[in-house]
């Protein structure tokens, strides 16, 4: 029986208990809406404007960052789990996996894309 | 039909349809939430193929990262970020064809191919995938060069992409 | 088999009997007890959940040198089940403009993120839940789909406060991800696997013995994870006033809520088996499977209370400064510290294990205090420079 199966069935229990206790908070709740209730919350006052403010272009820079140091750690996990098993070479190699990747934060630091403007 | 077939057809219509909805849907957030569900079908695929790595991998990067990374995308524009024009244009009927014909020729080349009637070989007990991508990425004989060129191709991603958002300030 | 050495394989066993011998298929019958096992064990995490609600208003109040609640029942026990019937009977307002689907998905999503992180952790020696042979990466990839349910219930409200708040949310925890990658590194090297129960049994030393340094950049990373102060700029109280969850009330932001006190008990938990081994101590887990699991929910607890300490005691810190600390102090710190450990793994592996045990410590201690140090000229040298900048204003005044 494949293992995968016993994390499918925590998924769907997970979904499940949450599904029933906003379900029955569903049930048990009144409903009276009105305008003034729905309207988007901005502390009292008249909600002005749309409901969106413009994203900042900065955060696209730190997912971008985000996502190729992301992908190379997650490369790193199979090494990592050898590396007992392995002599200095499997190291070295790992290490000098570990500083291209840094020698790409250092770039990115020096081009003043870290900081927050 | 075993139950992992069934578990397999369901997910895979999921798959196919939420695929399918990515490209029609006209608010982009959703095409892009439907896209995490896409890739999370995917995830449920290789699990059915006891690539448990991989298929974590699938959910850590696809979509803890390049979906997200969508959607940061899709929110440097508006809220309402539907696209209004048609969905088609007039050459449809080429990209049509072109599909059609792409899928008859990759069925006619494998209608003789072996793989479909034959079924898998068991996973021997205590086999371990993890162990086995270690030993293949560190080892000489194995892919060390092509790991360590992963790295440099990623750097130089990184560095295309902080040149073209540098250049755009 | 007797069941106080094996409770949950002879109950297994005992259903699966019941459910055959009413004519049930074997495997149906498997994986139906297999599936009432996972709910009574998310139940029991639920009722737990209902006491953090107590427990983490009690430390509050204790911090803040008031008494907290204590007027429903004995202590203030009762609090948290008056406090759900408030939820279950307020009513569930929908914002104008709101993204009908993906809102209510939201909460559902976040809980289930938090839910399904326990399918990895191990209660006790044969109590493993799932051992997945990737267990450390299973539980970035359940922080992912948290992440997603943010930017859901962000986006899907039609509220600035709630968009800047998962801007700003999303931002946090994609950063810390990377230091908490990288530390989890450390104990995979050590145990050479994945597996949480694997790293829990190679753990006749403490790995927080071995890697100080690594436990505690993975408690930071995980209170970042968590979204609890000082890296709470989703919530903002005092400038975003709830930040991602402000539109929702009653029972759909009561999900939020225990979805990130559960979240923080379970990272304490982790933060046990990564580095405090888990459900052992000194060889009473052995005893009984059901010491055990108190073992590991006591130092799941423990974990917890230090993530409330620092909530408690620590101001919020600026999203600059935040991103700042992480891509420019946490991030290379933590690569190093994976380069250093792996290198006096393959040096000292041969050597016994006090020389082993003291050479990492060393190691962990020297990276500690180098990168301190250059932290410490650094802000020196900007300090000199913005009180330069003063007082060249203050001459040209």
């Amino acid at each position: 029986m494949n293992e995968w199966l016993y994390v499918g069935l925590f998924f769907i229990v997970g979904l499940i208990i949450p599904v029933g206790a906003i379900g029955v908070a569903w049930i048990l709740g009144p409903k009276k809406p009105n305008p003034i209730k729905q309207s988007t919350y901005e502390c009292g006052i008249e909600p002005i404007g749309e409901g969106w403010v413009q994203f900042k272009a900065q955060y696209y820079i730190f997912a971008l960052v985000f996502l190729v140091f992301d992908v190379e750690t997650v490369f790193l996990f199979p090494w990592a789990v050898k590396l007992g098993q392995l002599g200095l070479f499997a190291v070295v190699e790992g290490i000098i996996f570990i500083l291209i990747l840094i020698a790409g934060l250092v770039y990115t630091w020096r081009k003043g894309m870290l900081e927050w403007v | 039909m075993t139950a992992e077939q069934i578990i397999f057809l369901i997910v895979g219509a999921v798959t196919l349809i939420a695929g399918l909805m990515v490209v029609t849907v006209r608010n982009l957030v959703h095409a892009a939430l439907w896209l995490v569900a896409a890739l999370f079908g995917v995830a449920i695929v290789y699990t059915l193929l006891n690539a448990g790595f991989i298929a974590v991998v699938q959910v850590v990067v696809y979509i803890g990262a390049i979906a997200i990374l969508f959607i940061f995308a899709v929110m440097l524009t508006r809220r309402q970020a539907a696209d209004t024009g048609a969905s088609v244009n007039k050459n449809w009927w080429a990209g049509a064809l072109m599909a059609a014909a792409t899928f008859a020729g990759l069925a006619f080349l494998l209608q003789g191919w072996s793989g479909f009637s034959k079924t898998a070989s068991a996973i021997p007990l205590g086999f371990d995938a993890v162990n086995q991508l270690g030993d293949a990425l560190t080892s000489p004989a194995g892919y060390v060069l092509p790991f360590e060129v992963a790295s440099v191709l990623l750097l130089a991603a990184l560095v295309g992409a902080v040149y073209l958002a540098f250049n755009k300030k | 088999m007797n069941f106080w050495n094996d409770p949950l394989k002879v109950a297994a066993d005992w259903l699966t009997g019941i459910l055959t011998g009413w004519g049930m298929n074997d495997v149906a019958a498997h994986v139906l007890v297999a599936f009432l096992g996972v709910l009574v064990l998310i139940t029991i995490l639920m009722v737990i959940d209902i006491f953090l609600v107590w427990i983490e208003r009690k430390v509050v109040s204790r911090f803040q040198d008031r008494i907290g609640p204590n007027r429903v029942g004995p202590f203030g026990l009762i609090q948290p089940f008056a406090d759900i019937i408030k939820l279950m009977i307020k009513e569930d307002t929908t914002p104008d403009g709101a993204d009908k689907v993906v809102y209510n998905i939201a909460p559902m999503l976040s809980m289930m993120s938090v839910l399904i992180l326990w399918a990895v952790v191990p209660l006790a020696p044969v109590m493993l839940g799932v051992d997945l042979n990737i267990g450390v990466l299973f539980i970035i990839a359940a922080g992912s789909i948290g992440t997603l349910s943010i930017i859901m219930a962000g986006w899907s409200s039609n509220n600035k406060f709630s968009v800047i708040g998962a801007f700003r949310c999303v931002a946090v925890m994609v950063s810390f991800e990377i230091p908490m990658l990288a530390t989890l590194l450390i104990p995979t090297i050590f145990s050479g696997s994945m597996g949480t129960n694997a790293i829990i049994q190679s753990q006749d030393i403490w790995f927080v013995l071995l890697s100080p340094l690594a436990a505690l950049i993975f408690l930071i990373a995980a209170i970042a994870e968590l979204g609890r102060a000082p890296f709470d700029l989703a919530e903002g109280e005092s400038e975003l006033v709830s930040g991602y969850n402000i539109e929702y009330s009653g029972m759909k932001f009561g999900m939020f809520y225990a979805g990130e006190l559960l979240h923080a008990f379970t990272f304490g938990g982790f933060w046990s088996i990564m580095f405090f081994g888990g459900y052992r101590f000194f060889g009473l887990e052995q005893v009984s499977p059901f010491l055990a699991i108190a073992i590991i929910l006591f130092k799941a607890l423990v974990g917890y209370w230090i993530i409330m300490w620092v909530k408690y005691t620590v101001m919020r810190i600026r999203i600059d400064q935040m991103l700042a600390f992480n891509w420019k102090f946490l991030t290379p710190v933590a690569f190093v510290l994976v380069m250093v450990t792996a290198l006096m793994n393959a040096l000292l592996r041969g050597a016994g294990s006090w020389l082993y045990v003291t050479g990492m410590i060393l190691s962990n201690i020297i990276i500690a205090w180098v990168s301190l140090e250059i932290v410490r000229s650094v802000s020196k040298k900007e300090r000199e420079r913005v009180e330069g900048l003063k007082a060249m204003e203050v001459a040209h005044h």
